[in-house]
């Protein structure tokens, strides 16, 4: 019996697929969640948008937290760790919980290194804006991917952009012949075999969700139907003016993401949604997105 | 002969492709009208409790209930497997819908978290001598069959982890995971 494989990492997120990842703050939090039809729950202390708001250096959360709501659901749960930050890892590992996110949300804790998650048992997903990101991640050792938007605000603008880049960039490695892949390695930053591999499925290796700034249901249905494999939502349920309400329509917009009418009838009536940030209003240096390289 | 795979939540695209492998097109099943129209259908992998509340919201636990097993051919894969059983232990708190169709007991999430997801090849008589990769994700395990349930496989410590009762056919591993089209060619005949 082989445990932790290759396959068993990347498998878990292909279940996960078509559905929602929702952060929590609370074991409440992630009983709704549960009750909601999440798939699986983030535990962090404070949401993107507070971490935000009340700035400072944001950490890995207390592993009391963690094991707390770990015991009160029975869906997987993942837990963040700051950028290159291993021993945050190391400890996470140790709860027995089922994910990692090396998260930008979080403030690094290395400016120049990833965490190696080839060293480790529990599978990582890891952020990123673009095809040469998504690849750096994946030869470090990531089992699935997120498009990192832009958390705590609310805005999806950064998430579809995010996304439609890595599409972008995967068409124009389709439309290259064998010879100019390696040069493409070169300028993506990125393993030839790695870029040999996309060029030839037409897709990333592994599932990638959107994530950042998802806060309605149009909003997880426009990321599905542009191509990504589910959502994480953040701030954007707990921070609205119903979250069982907006969490239960959330998850049936990704499930019928084609279905105008099943979304119309989702997104009547659920109150107010979280207060939006517009990007170009936030400060150059407070960009989460940038964070990881 | 009109595959469907259900495609509320889970891997549905990996089971999509090996039946493209062979030669099926199925089709995606999401509400009732999608239901009708197939006379087989996959239960993919991915998580019981979101599955079973979109189940119930769009109406599909009745028309499921009353074709499983006649009408209908019947394939559950880990979470599909839950759905399937007529007795489902360590629910989510305050319990789950499913569909209560197949007569098996089904432990869910039974070898404990993702670090304990496991491959091993199973040997799985009905399919000839050739073992079969078993990959084993937050799998359950089927602790016990009713008298007219066959055991299909068994891990080496005597866990069942496929069974079979007429129509109806559950897996606690992803076939869909592997390249070994088997189990899919089964079911295609059940």
């Amino acid at each position: 019996m082989e445990k932790s494989t290759w396959t068993t990492k990347v498998g878990l997120a292909q279940m996960l697929k078509g559905g929602v990842i929702m952060d929590v703050v609370t074991v409440e939090q992630a009983r709704i969640a549960e009750e909601a039809g999440a798939v699986a729950v983030m535990a962090l202390e404070r949401v993107p948008a507070d971490i935000r708001a009340q700035g400072g250096v944001a950490r890995m959360s207390d592993p009391e937290l963690i094991a707390a709501i770990k015991a009160a659901v029975t869906i997987p749960v993942m837990a963040k760790a700051r950028i290159g930050h291993f021993v945050e890892a190391q400890v996470i590992e140790v709860l027995g919980i089922d994910y990692i996110d090396e998260s930008e949300v979080l403030t690094p804790a290395d400016e120049e290194y990833h965490i190696n998650k080839h060293k480790f048992t529990i599978p990582f997903v890891c952020g990123c804006r673009n095809l040469g990101e998504a690849l750096r991640r994946l030869a470090e050792g990531a089992a699935m991917l997120r498009t990192k938007g832009e958390a705590g605000t609310g805005n999806v603008v950064e998430a579809v952009r995010h996304f439609r880049t890595v599409q972008g960039d995967i068409r124009r490695l389709q439309s290259m012949d064998e010879d100019e892949l390696f040069t493409a390695a070169k300028n993506l930053q990125a393993p030839y075999e790695l870029v040999k591999q996309v060029a030839a499925s037409g897709r990333l290796p592994v599932v990638n969700f959107a994530a950042g700034g998802i806060a309605t249901p149009a909003d997880a249905a426009l990321m599905m139907q542009l191509g990504v494999d589910g959502v994480f939502v953040g701030s954007g349920i707990f921070k609205s003016g119903n979250p069982m309400q907006r969490a239960r329509a959330i998850v049936e917009a990704t499930t019928h993401y084609r279905d105008a009418e099943i979304i119309a009838r989702v997104s009547k009536g659920l109150g107010e949604a979280m207060v939006g940030i517009n990007i170009d209003q936030i400060p150059a240096e407070q960009l989460m997105a940038k964070r990881g390289w | 002969m009109n595959v469907g795979i259900l495609a509320l939540q889970g891997d549905v695209r990996e089971h999509s492709e090996i039946l493209r492998r062979i030669g099926v097109r199925p089709v995606e099943v999401r509400l009732p009208k999608h239901l009708a129209a197939v006379d087989r259908l996959i239960i993919p992998g991915g998580e019981s409790t979101a599955i079973g509340r979109l189940l119930t919201l769009y109406d599909l636990i009745a028309p499921l209930r009353a074709r499983a097993g006649r009408d209908l051919a019947i394939w559950g894969t880990c979470a599909g497997a839950i759905l399937l059983a007529r007795t489902v232990l360590d629910m989510k708190q305050g319990g789950q819908p499913g569909l209560e169709v197949m007569d098996i007991t089904v432990r869910r999430n039974a070898y404990g978290s993702q670090l304990d997801s496991f491959e091993l090849p199973l040997n799985m008589p009905v399919l000839g001598d050739e073992p079969l990769p078993g990959v084993f994700i937050r799998a359950p395990q089927i602790e016990s069959v009713g008298p007219t349930v066959r055991v299909l496989a068994r891990l080496p410590s005597g866990a069942v982890v496929a069974a079979q009762q007429g129509r109806m056919m559950a897996t606690t591993f992803h076939p869909e995971l592997t390249s070994d089209d088997r189990v899919h060619r089964y079911f295609l005949e059940l």
